[in-house]
C-alpha cells in the first residue's frame, strides 16, 4: 500500500493509524525473519506516537522507516556497526523532525552497510539482509534495509542516505524508487557523518508520488546544517503529472559502453524508448570524465571518511575495550575491535591520501578532477533538461560472490557516482527485470539526473518513466 | 603519483587502529590494487583548477550567534562507556615521568 492510498483511506475513516502500525507489525514478523531487513523496531512507542497523530498533516498517520544511520531520540542507531551496538540517540535528527512535524511515524531502524560503507549491506557487521525478490541476493546498499523493506512491503516507505548510490543503487536491485536529493537540499544534522561533500538523506518508496510526499516534507533550509540550502522548496507534486512532451533527455555515450548486462540494457532502452514515445527527444550527449569519477570518488570519500570517523574512539560513546594499558591504547583496540573490515581499509585509505607526502598527488589531485566532473554536467545540462542512464550494470548479485574484491565491488558504482560528486540530484525508477542469471526475474532500474536543485523536473520524468513501466 | 608502496600498518598506527597481522596481510594487495586504479587522475591536465568541493555553490552562511538549548549532561553521560562524578571517565592520560 502507498502513502497516497493510505492516506485516502486514513482521511475517509477507513483505517486507523495504529491499525496500518499493527498491520506492518504483522508483515514484519511474518516475512522479515528470511528477509532482514529491519535491526529493531518498536511498536510500543509507535502507537503511542500514532494516538497522537493530525490525520490533517500531509504525512499524518504514515510510518516511515530509518535507515540506521539517522537519529531517532530514545531509539538506537548502530549504522550496522558494532561500535554503536549499545547506543542510543539522545536526539532527533532534523528529517526526522520534519518528518514528525508533517504528521509521519518513524518506525523501525534499518539495516545497513557498516557506516554507509558498501554496495550490498554484506559489511553489515549485526545481520543479513537479502533480496525479497530472490533470498539468494544482495538488495544493494548501503540503505539495504530501508530498500528491501520497502519491495518486501514491511514497510510503506524508507529514509536512505545516499554518499555514492546508497539509495539508487538497492532501490534498482529491489524494484522501488530511490531519490538522493541535491547536495544542500535537505539537512543531514543528525545523520551520522560517512563523506560530508557527499551525503544526502533521501527517500525509498514504492511510487515516484511517495518520493514526492516525503521529499517535500524533509527539504529546505537548516540552522543545524550550514551546507544546507535556504533556497526555496516548490511544490513537487504540482508539476508531477506534466509528463515529458518537449523535454530534452540526454543519453552519456560513456555510460553505454561495454560492461552492461545485456537484461539491463534491454529493460533501461525500452524506459528510454517508452519516454521518446511520451514526446521526448533523446539526445546523446558526452561526460568525458566518467571513469575518472569512481577513482576520484575512491579518494575522496574514504578521506572524509577517515576524518569523520576519528570520532570514535572509545571515550564518549560507542564500544571500549576493556583494560587498555593506557589512553592510546585504549582508542587502537576500541577501533580494532568495534570497526569491521570495509570501514578499517577505508580509514586507511583515506588517511593514507590525506597523509604529509600523498596529500597533493591524491586528495588534492581528486579535489581537482571533481571539478572536471562537475562541469561535464554543468555542458551537459547545457544541451539536455535530464540524463538517462542504468543505475548498475548488473542485477543484484549472489551473496557473498566479491567478498574478498572490493575493488571490483567500488567500479560496479560508476553510474551513481558521479551524482554525488557533482552535487546534482538523481533517481532510480523500476523499470522491468532481467533473467540474465537464468534464475529468478530480477528487478532494473533506471536512473535519472537532473541539474542541481531540479527536484521538481526529476519526479516529472520519473513519473513518467514510471508510468511507462507500469503500461 | 608515484605508484603505491603504502606501509599499511603505519597508516593504520597515524588512524590509531591496531592491526593483525592478518589484517595487514589481506588489506596490503587490496589497497595496492585501489590505489594503482587511482593513477589515472595522474593523466589529466589539472593546471588552473582549484582543489574545491562544490564549485558553484555558496556555503558558510553565518547564523546569529543566540544561545540555544543543548543536550544535558545527564543525556550525553547515559552514552559513556565509563563515567564518574557526572563526568566521563579515561585511564589516566599523564604517566609518572
Amino acid at each position: 500500500m502507498t502513502i497516497t492510498k493510505l492516506r485516502r483511506q486514513l482521511l475517509a475513516g477507513e483505517t486507523t493509524p495504529a491499525a496500518i502500525l499493527e498491520s506492518l507489525a504483522g508483515q514484519i514478523a511474518a516475512r522479515d525473519g528470511q528477509t532482514g531487513a529491519y535491526l529493531t523496531h518498536d511498536l510500543e512507542s509507535a502507537l503511542a506516537e500514532a494516538a497522537q497523530s493530525d490525520l490533517s498533516l500531509p504525512l499524518g498517520g504514515i510510518p516511515i522507516a530509518i535507515k540506521d544511520n539517522i537519529n531517532v531520540l530514545g531509539q538506537p542507531c548502530t549504522c550496522g556497526s558494532k561500535f554503536l551496538q549499545n547506543y542510543v540517540s539522545p536526539y532527533d535528527a532534523t528529517v526526522i523532525r520534519k518528518l514528525r512535524a508533517a504528521g509521519a511515524i518513524p518506525y523501525g531502524r534499518m539495516n545497513m552497510d557498516e557506516f554507509a560503507m558498501g554496495s550490498a549491506t554484506e559489511n553489515s557487521a549485526l545481520q543479513v539482509t537479502r533480496n525479497p525478490h530472490d533470498l539468494s541476493r544482495i538488495p544493494g546498499g548501503s540503505s539495504g534495509g530501508s530498500a528491501a523493506a520497502v519491495a518486501d512491503l514491511t514497510a510503506i516507505a524508507a529514509l536512505g542516505s545516499d554518499t555514492g548510490g546508497s539509495i539508487r543503487q538497492p532501490a534498482s536491485h529491489c524494484g522501488v524508487v530511490g531519490l538522493k536529493p541535491s547536495y544542500g537540499r535537505v539537512s543531514r544534522y543528525g545523520l551520522v557523518a560517512f563523506a560530508s561533500s557527499l551525503d544526502q538523506i533521501g527517500p525509498i518508496t514504492q511510487t515516484v508520488e511517495d518520493a514526492a510526499l516525503i521529499l517535500q516534507a524533509i527539504a529546505g533550509g537548516d540552522p543545524l546544517d550550514t551546507t544546507c540550502l535556504d533556497a526555496p522548496v516548490p511544490d513537487f507534486l504540482a508539476s508531477l503529472h506534466d509528463g515529458v512532451k518537449g523535454l530534452k533527455l540526454g543519453i552519456p555515450k560513456e555510460y553505454f559502453g561495454h560492461g552492461i548486462a545485456p537484461g539491463v540494457r534491454k529493460a533501461v532502452e525500452s524506459a528510454i524508448e517508452s519516454l521518446a514515445a511520451q514526446g521526448a527527444e533523446i539526445v546523446e550527449i558526452s561526460l568525458p570524465h566518467t571513469e575518472h569519477a569512481v577513482a576520484t570518488y575512491y579518494v575522496l570519500a574514504p578521506a572524509e571518511a577517515s576524518s569523520n570517523l576519528s570520532r570514535f574512539d572509545g571515550i564518549r560513546y560507542g564500544h571500549r575495550a576493556s583494560n587498555p594499558s593506557d589512553i592510546l591504547d585504549l582508542y587502537q583496540k576500541s577501533r580494532e575491535q568495534g570497526f569491521g573490515p570495509e570501514v578499517k581499509r577505508r580509514i586507511i585509505l583515506g588517511t593514507y591520501v590525506l597523509s604529509s607526502g600523498y596529500y597533493d598527488a591524491y586528495y588534492s589531485r581528486a579535489q581537482k578532477v571533481r571539478i572536471l566532473v562537475q562541469r561535464d554536467f554543468e555542458n551537459a545540462f547545457k544541451q539536455v533538461d535530464a540524463i538517462l542512464s542504468p543505475v548498475s550494470p548488473s542485477p543484484a548479485r549472489k551473496i557473498g560472490t566479491f567478498s574478498d574484491d572490493p575493488l571490483h565491488e567500488y567500479l560496479s558504482d560508476i553510474f551513481t557516482i558521479a551524482a554525488n560528486l557533482a552535487g546534482i540530484p538523481g533517481i532510480s525508477v523500476p523499470c522491468g527485470t532481467t533473467d540474465d542469471d537464468g534464475g529468478n526475474q530480477l528487478p532494473v532500474g533506471i536512473q535519472i539526473l537532473a541539474p542541481r536543485l531540479g527536484e521538481a523536473k526529476l519526479l516529472q520524468i520519473a513519473k513518467a518513466a514510471e508510468s511507462s513501466e507500469s503500461v | 603519483m608515484s605508484h603505491s608502496n603504502i606501509d599499511v600498518r603505519y597508516v593504520a598506527n597515524l588512524a590509531r587502529l591496531e592491526l593483525s597481522d592478518e589484517e595487514v596481510a589481506i588489506f596490503q594487495p587490496q589497497l595496492e590494487a585501489i590505489l594503482g586504479q587511482v593513477q589515472i587522475l595522474t593523466a589529466l591536465d589539472v593546471s588552473g583548477i582549484d582543489p574545491t568541493a562544490h564549485d558553484s555553490m555558496v556555503f558558510g552562511k553565518m547564523r546569529d550567534d543566540t544561545p540555544h538549548e543543548s543536550l544535558s549532561p545527564e543525556a550525553v553521560l547515559k552514552n559513556a562507556p565509563d563515567q564518574a562524578q557526572g563526568q566521563i571517565r579515561v585511564p589516566k592520560v599523564v604517566t609518572d615521568a
